[in-house]
Protein backbone atom coordinates (compact mmCIF):
# COMPACT_ATOMS: atom_id res chain seq x y z
CA UNK A 1 0.00 0.00 0.00
CA UNK A 2 2.02 2.87 -1.10
CA UNK A 3 0.47 6.38 -1.46
CA UNK A 4 -0.14 5.89 -5.63
CA UNK A 5 -2.37 3.11 -4.54
CA UNK A 6 -3.89 5.44 -2.38
CA UNK A 7 -3.97 7.91 -4.36
CA UNK A 8 -6.55 5.56 -7.16
CA UNK A 9 -8.35 3.93 -4.47
CA UNK A 10 -9.90 7.20 -3.11
CA UNK A 11 -9.90 9.32 -6.72
CA UNK A 12 -11.19 6.14 -8.46
CA UNK A 13 -14.29 5.52 -5.67
CA UNK A 14 -15.22 9.50 -5.99
CA UNK A 15 -14.82 8.80 -9.85
CA UNK A 16 -17.37 5.72 -10.05
CA UNK A 17 -19.31 7.52 -7.57
CA UNK A 18 -19.89 10.51 -9.42
CA UNK A 19 -20.58 9.07 -12.67
CA UNK A 20 -23.46 7.20 -11.24
CA UNK A 21 -24.62 10.49 -10.10
CA UNK A 22 -24.47 11.56 -13.79
CA UNK A 23 -26.80 8.88 -14.90
CA UNK A 24 -29.20 8.92 -11.46
CA UNK A 25 -29.60 12.71 -11.32
CA UNK A 26 -32.92 14.69 -12.29
CA UNK A 27 -31.91 17.92 -13.38
CA UNK A 28 -29.28 18.36 -15.96
CA UNK A 29 -27.25 21.19 -14.33
CA UNK A 30 -26.50 18.39 -11.76
CA UNK A 31 -25.83 16.06 -13.81
CA UNK A 32 -23.14 18.11 -15.38
CA UNK A 33 -21.82 19.17 -12.14
CA UNK A 34 -21.15 15.58 -11.37
CA UNK A 35 -19.82 14.95 -15.17
CA UNK A 36 -17.09 18.08 -14.52
CA UNK A 37 -15.88 16.09 -11.20
CA UNK A 38 -15.64 12.88 -13.02
CA UNK A 39 -13.86 14.32 -15.60
CA UNK A 40 -11.25 16.23 -12.74
CA UNK A 41 -10.61 12.80 -10.93
CA UNK A 42 -9.93 11.06 -13.99
CA UNK A 43 -7.22 13.41 -14.93
CA UNK A 44 -5.78 12.96 -11.92
CA UNK A 45 -5.52 9.26 -12.34
CA UNK A 46 -4.14 9.78 -15.78
CA UNK A 47 -1.38 11.87 -13.52
CA UNK A 48 -0.71 9.22 -11.45
CA UNK A 49 -0.08 6.92 -14.84
CA UNK A 50 2.49 9.29 -16.08
CA UNK A 51 0.50 11.37 -18.56
CA UNK A 52 0.85 14.86 -17.32
CA UNK A 53 0.12 16.55 -20.92
CA UNK A 54 -3.31 14.03 -21.61
CA UNK A 55 -4.12 15.23 -17.96
CA UNK A 56 -3.94 18.55 -18.69
CA UNK A 57 -5.69 18.30 -22.00
CA UNK A 58 -8.27 16.89 -20.41
CA UNK A 59 -8.76 19.33 -17.97
CA UNK A 60 -8.81 22.44 -20.31
CA UNK A 61 -11.25 20.72 -23.23
CA UNK A 62 -13.56 18.55 -21.29
CA UNK A 63 -13.75 20.09 -17.88
CA UNK A 64 -13.18 23.14 -19.47
CA UNK A 65 -14.94 23.63 -23.12
CA UNK A 66 -17.34 20.67 -23.61
CA UNK A 67 -18.86 21.42 -20.32
CA UNK A 68 -19.15 24.97 -20.78
CA UNK A 69 -21.04 23.80 -24.19
CA UNK A 70 -23.15 21.43 -21.92
CA UNK A 71 -24.24 24.33 -19.24
CA UNK A 72 -24.66 26.46 -22.03
CA UNK A 73 -27.31 24.51 -23.57
CA UNK A 74 -28.79 23.40 -20.77
CA UNK A 75 -29.44 27.07 -19.48
CA UNK A 76 -30.57 27.77 -23.09
CA UNK A 77 -33.08 25.33 -22.55
CA UNK A 78 -34.92 25.95 -19.87
CA UNK A 79 -35.62 22.55 -18.41
CA UNK A 80 -37.77 24.17 -15.60
CA UNK A 81 -40.91 23.98 -18.21
CA UNK A 82 -40.34 21.00 -19.70
CA UNK A 83 -42.67 18.48 -18.44
CA UNK A 84 -40.22 15.76 -16.32
CA UNK A 85 -43.63 13.32 -15.97
CA UNK A 86 -41.20 10.17 -16.02
CA UNK A 87 -37.00 10.90 -16.24
CA UNK A 88 -36.39 7.29 -17.26
CA UNK A 89 -37.27 5.75 -20.69
CA UNK A 90 -40.18 2.95 -19.99
CA UNK A 91 -37.32 -0.11 -20.55
CA UNK A 92 -34.97 0.92 -17.93
CA UNK A 93 -34.48 -2.56 -17.01
CA UNK A 94 -33.26 -3.68 -19.92
CA UNK A 95 -30.87 -0.80 -20.26
CA UNK A 96 -29.69 -1.90 -16.56
CA UNK A 97 -29.58 -5.48 -17.37
CA UNK A 98 -27.45 -4.51 -20.54
CA UNK A 99 -25.48 -2.81 -18.88
CA UNK A 100 -24.31 -4.82 -15.81
CA UNK A 101 -23.87 -8.07 -18.80
CA UNK A 102 -21.41 -5.87 -20.16
CA UNK A 103 -19.55 -4.98 -17.14
CA UNK A 104 -19.25 -8.86 -16.02
CA UNK A 105 -17.94 -9.16 -19.85
CA UNK A 106 -15.71 -6.75 -19.50
CA UNK A 107 -14.95 -7.60 -15.99
CA UNK A 108 -14.45 -11.17 -17.33
CA UNK A 109 -12.10 -10.34 -19.72
CA UNK A 110 -10.01 -8.05 -17.52
CA UNK A 111 -9.75 -10.75 -15.14
CA UNK A 112 -7.77 -13.38 -17.32
CA UNK A 113 -5.89 -11.49 -18.32
CA UNK A 114 -2.45 -11.62 -17.62
CA UNK A 115 -0.57 -8.24 -17.56
CA UNK A 116 3.18 -8.70 -16.08
CA UNK A 117 3.68 -5.46 -14.75
CA UNK A 118 6.66 -4.45 -14.38
CA UNK A 119 8.71 -1.21 -13.56
CA UNK A 120 7.87 0.20 -16.76
CA UNK A 121 11.14 2.44 -18.34
CA UNK A 122 9.77 5.71 -17.15
CA UNK A 123 12.25 7.48 -19.54
CA UNK A 124 10.23 6.03 -23.11
CA UNK A 125 7.31 8.12 -21.57
CA UNK A 126 9.32 11.14 -21.56
CA UNK A 127 11.97 11.15 -24.29
CA UNK A 128 11.89 12.11 -28.01
CA UNK A 129 13.94 10.32 -31.01
CA UNK A 130 15.80 12.87 -33.24
CA UNK A 131 17.31 11.13 -36.26
CA UNK A 132 20.26 12.66 -37.46
CA UNK A 133 22.46 11.37 -40.37
CA UNK A 134 26.00 11.90 -39.79
CA UNK A 135 29.21 11.24 -42.41
CA UNK A 136 31.22 9.10 -41.16
CA UNK A 137 34.86 8.27 -42.50
CA UNK A 138 36.04 4.93 -42.89
CA UNK A 139 39.84 3.95 -41.95
CA UNK A 140 40.32 3.71 -46.11
CA UNK A 141 39.40 7.02 -46.57
CA UNK A 142 35.61 6.90 -47.78
CA UNK A 143 32.87 8.30 -46.44
CA UNK A 144 29.39 6.71 -45.54
CA UNK A 145 26.67 8.14 -44.38
CA UNK A 146 25.04 6.55 -41.09
CA UNK A 147 21.62 7.29 -39.42
CA UNK A 148 22.16 7.75 -35.60
CA UNK A 149 19.76 7.95 -33.66
CA UNK A 150 19.60 10.22 -30.43
CA UNK A 151 17.16 9.48 -27.50
CA UNK A 152 16.72 12.80 -25.40
CA UNK A 153 15.20 13.12 -21.99
CA UNK A 154 12.22 15.75 -22.02
CA UNK A 155 9.36 16.67 -20.13
CA UNK A 156 5.90 14.39 -21.20
CA UNK A 157 4.82 17.28 -22.75
CA UNK A 158 7.38 17.88 -25.44
CA UNK A 159 7.66 14.03 -25.89
CA UNK A 160 3.88 14.02 -26.66
CA UNK A 161 4.23 17.02 -29.08
CA UNK A 162 7.02 15.50 -30.67
CA UNK A 163 5.37 11.95 -31.71
CA UNK A 164 2.36 14.27 -32.84
CA UNK A 165 4.05 16.35 -35.18
CA UNK A 166 6.52 14.00 -35.91
CA UNK A 167 5.04 10.24 -36.54
CA UNK A 168 1.34 11.48 -36.10
CA UNK A 169 1.43 14.44 -38.76
CA UNK A 170 -0.99 13.51 -41.21
CA UNK A 171 -3.95 12.50 -38.21
CA UNK A 172 -3.23 15.21 -36.41
CA UNK A 173 -4.56 17.30 -39.75
CA UNK A 174 -7.13 14.99 -40.19
CA UNK A 175 -8.09 15.95 -37.03
CA UNK A 176 -8.09 19.68 -37.62
CA UNK A 177 -10.36 18.95 -40.72
CA UNK A 178 -12.24 17.34 -38.81
CA UNK A 179 -12.43 19.98 -36.16
CA UNK A 180 -13.73 22.28 -39.25
CA UNK A 181 -16.39 19.79 -40.33
CA UNK A 182 -17.56 19.89 -36.97
CA UNK A 183 -17.53 23.14 -36.56
CA UNK A 184 -19.55 24.26 -39.94
CA UNK A 185 -21.99 21.61 -39.38
CA UNK A 186 -22.63 23.14 -35.68
CA UNK A 187 -23.44 26.47 -37.32
CA UNK A 188 -25.67 25.26 -40.41
CA UNK A 189 -27.16 22.72 -37.81
CA UNK A 190 -27.83 25.26 -35.43
CA UNK A 191 -28.50 28.19 -36.90
CA UNK A 192 -32.37 29.85 -37.27
CA UNK A 193 -33.97 30.31 -40.35
CA UNK A 194 -33.88 34.12 -40.83
CA UNK A 195 -35.79 33.58 -44.30
CA UNK A 196 -38.72 35.63 -44.70
CA UNK A 197 -42.32 33.64 -44.27
CA UNK A 198 -43.21 32.24 -47.48
CA UNK A 199 -45.67 34.87 -48.17
CA UNK A 200 -43.74 37.82 -48.60
CA UNK A 201 -41.36 36.20 -51.66
CA UNK A 202 -43.42 35.16 -53.89
CA UNK A 203 -43.41 37.29 -56.83
CA UNK A 204 -47.48 38.29 -56.67
CA UNK A 205 -46.42 39.70 -53.28
CA UNK A 206 -43.17 41.97 -54.47
CA UNK A 207 -44.82 43.45 -57.31
CA UNK A 208 -48.18 44.64 -55.48
CA UNK A 209 -45.85 45.99 -52.72
CA UNK A 210 -43.74 47.82 -55.77
CA UNK A 211 -47.00 49.02 -56.92
CA UNK A 212 -47.97 50.46 -53.82
CA UNK A 213 -44.38 52.08 -53.20
CA UNK A 214 -44.83 53.55 -56.44
CA UNK A 215 -47.97 54.99 -55.95
CA UNK A 216 -46.86 56.34 -52.37
CA UNK A 217 -44.14 58.06 -54.20
CA UNK A 218 -46.41 60.02 -56.91
CA UNK A 219 -48.71 60.77 -54.09
CA UNK A 220 -45.65 62.46 -52.35
CA UNK A 221 -44.17 64.20 -55.52
CA UNK A 222 -47.45 65.32 -56.42
CA UNK B 1 6.51 -8.05 -7.04
CA UNK B 2 5.70 -5.64 -9.80
CA UNK B 3 6.18 -2.14 -7.37
CA UNK B 4 3.80 -0.42 -9.96
CA UNK B 5 0.62 -0.14 -8.01
CA UNK B 6 -2.03 1.07 -9.01
CA UNK B 7 -1.66 -2.12 -11.60
CA UNK B 8 -2.87 -2.16 -15.30
CA UNK B 9 -5.41 -4.44 -14.06
CA UNK B 10 -7.18 -2.40 -11.80
CA UNK B 11 -7.17 0.56 -14.46
CA UNK B 12 -8.89 -1.64 -16.56
CA UNK B 13 -11.58 -2.65 -14.08
CA UNK B 14 -12.14 1.39 -13.50
CA UNK B 15 -12.56 1.82 -16.87
CA UNK B 16 -15.34 -0.78 -17.29
CA UNK B 17 -16.96 0.46 -14.69
CA UNK B 18 -17.21 3.64 -15.98
CA UNK B 19 -18.13 2.07 -19.59
CA UNK B 20 -21.27 0.31 -17.88
CA UNK B 21 -22.22 3.67 -16.31
CA UNK B 22 -22.32 5.40 -19.58
CA UNK B 23 -23.70 2.80 -21.62
CA UNK B 24 -26.54 1.98 -18.90
CA UNK B 25 -27.05 6.15 -18.84
CA UNK B 26 -27.23 5.70 -22.91
CA UNK B 27 -30.07 3.08 -22.80
CA UNK B 28 -32.41 4.29 -19.46
CA UNK B 29 -32.22 8.24 -19.95
CA UNK B 30 -34.59 10.15 -22.17
CA UNK B 31 -33.43 13.54 -21.43
CA UNK B 32 -30.96 14.52 -24.30
CA UNK B 33 -28.30 16.44 -22.61
CA UNK B 34 -28.32 13.40 -20.22
CA UNK B 35 -27.49 10.78 -23.07
CA UNK B 36 -24.95 12.86 -24.49
CA UNK B 37 -23.12 13.51 -21.26
CA UNK B 38 -23.23 9.35 -21.14
CA UNK B 39 -21.75 9.52 -24.28
CA UNK B 40 -19.06 11.45 -23.00
CA UNK B 41 -18.19 9.10 -19.75
CA UNK B 42 -18.02 5.97 -21.93
CA UNK B 43 -15.11 8.14 -24.38
CA UNK B 44 -13.66 8.55 -20.87
CA UNK B 45 -13.54 4.95 -19.97
CA UNK B 46 -12.10 4.34 -22.93
CA UNK B 47 -9.02 6.95 -22.10
CA UNK B 48 -8.29 5.44 -19.54
CA UNK B 49 -7.82 2.03 -21.18
CA UNK B 50 -5.38 4.18 -23.32
CA UNK B 51 -3.73 5.65 -20.54
CA UNK B 52 -3.22 2.48 -18.73
CA UNK B 53 -1.52 0.40 -21.59
CA UNK B 54 0.61 3.38 -22.73
CA UNK B 55 2.05 3.36 -19.00
CA UNK B 56 2.47 -0.16 -19.16
CA UNK B 57 4.02 -0.74 -22.23
CA UNK B 58 6.24 2.65 -21.94
CA UNK B 59 4.60 3.74 -25.22
CA UNK B 60 3.97 7.15 -26.70
CA UNK B 61 1.06 5.88 -28.81
CA UNK B 62 -1.87 5.68 -26.29
CA UNK B 63 -1.24 9.28 -25.35
CA UNK B 64 -1.36 10.45 -28.77
CA UNK B 65 -4.75 8.66 -29.13
CA UNK B 66 -6.05 9.51 -26.38
CA UNK B 67 -5.37 13.20 -27.21
CA UNK B 68 -7.40 12.39 -30.68
CA UNK B 69 -10.08 10.77 -28.89
CA UNK B 70 -10.80 13.90 -26.85
CA UNK B 71 -10.79 15.93 -30.19
CA UNK B 72 -13.13 13.79 -31.72
CA UNK B 73 -15.50 13.90 -28.37
CA UNK B 74 -15.19 17.80 -28.84
CA UNK B 75 -16.57 17.32 -32.40
CA UNK B 76 -19.23 14.83 -31.56
CA UNK B 77 -20.18 17.20 -28.63
CA UNK B 78 -20.67 20.69 -30.85
CA UNK B 79 -22.75 18.77 -33.18
CA UNK B 80 -24.76 16.94 -30.97
CA UNK B 81 -25.98 19.92 -29.25
CA UNK B 82 -26.77 21.85 -31.93
CA UNK B 83 -28.92 18.84 -33.21
CA UNK B 84 -30.48 19.15 -29.43
CA UNK B 85 -30.86 22.84 -29.91
CA UNK B 86 -32.73 22.18 -33.17
CA UNK B 87 -34.71 19.55 -32.09
CA UNK B 88 -36.21 21.85 -28.83
CA UNK B 89 -37.12 24.40 -31.24
CA UNK B 90 -38.87 21.92 -33.62
CA UNK B 91 -40.84 20.31 -30.51
CA UNK B 92 -40.30 22.15 -27.49
CA UNK B 93 -39.05 19.16 -25.69
CA UNK B 94 -35.65 17.29 -25.43
CA UNK B 95 -36.85 13.83 -24.87
CA UNK B 96 -35.44 10.93 -26.94
CA UNK B 97 -38.64 8.99 -27.42
CA UNK B 98 -40.15 12.23 -29.31
CA UNK B 99 -38.03 12.25 -31.92
CA UNK B 100 -39.18 9.13 -33.94
CA UNK B 101 -39.77 10.35 -37.03
CA UNK B 102 -37.11 7.64 -38.77
CA UNK B 103 -38.70 5.71 -37.28
CA UNK B 104 -39.10 2.87 -40.36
Amino acid sequence: MNAAFLVFFVVGTIAVASSILVVAMRNPVHSALFLLLTFLCVAILFVVKDAEFVAAVQVLVYAGGIMVLFLFVVMLINVRHLPDDRTLSRFWKGGVGVGLAIFLLLATVVRTGTYHDQNPNKKLLRSTASHRVRKVTNPDGSVTRKRVVRHRTVGNSEAVGMALYQDYLVPFEVASLFLLVAMIGAIVIGKRELSAPEEETSPDFILKRMETEKDVKEAMSA
Amino acid sequence: MPEAIPSTEAYLMLSGTLFAVGLIGVIIRRNMITVLMAIELMMNAVNINLVAFSHRFASLEGQVFTIFVITVAAGEAAVGLAIIIQLYRLKSSINVDEASELNG
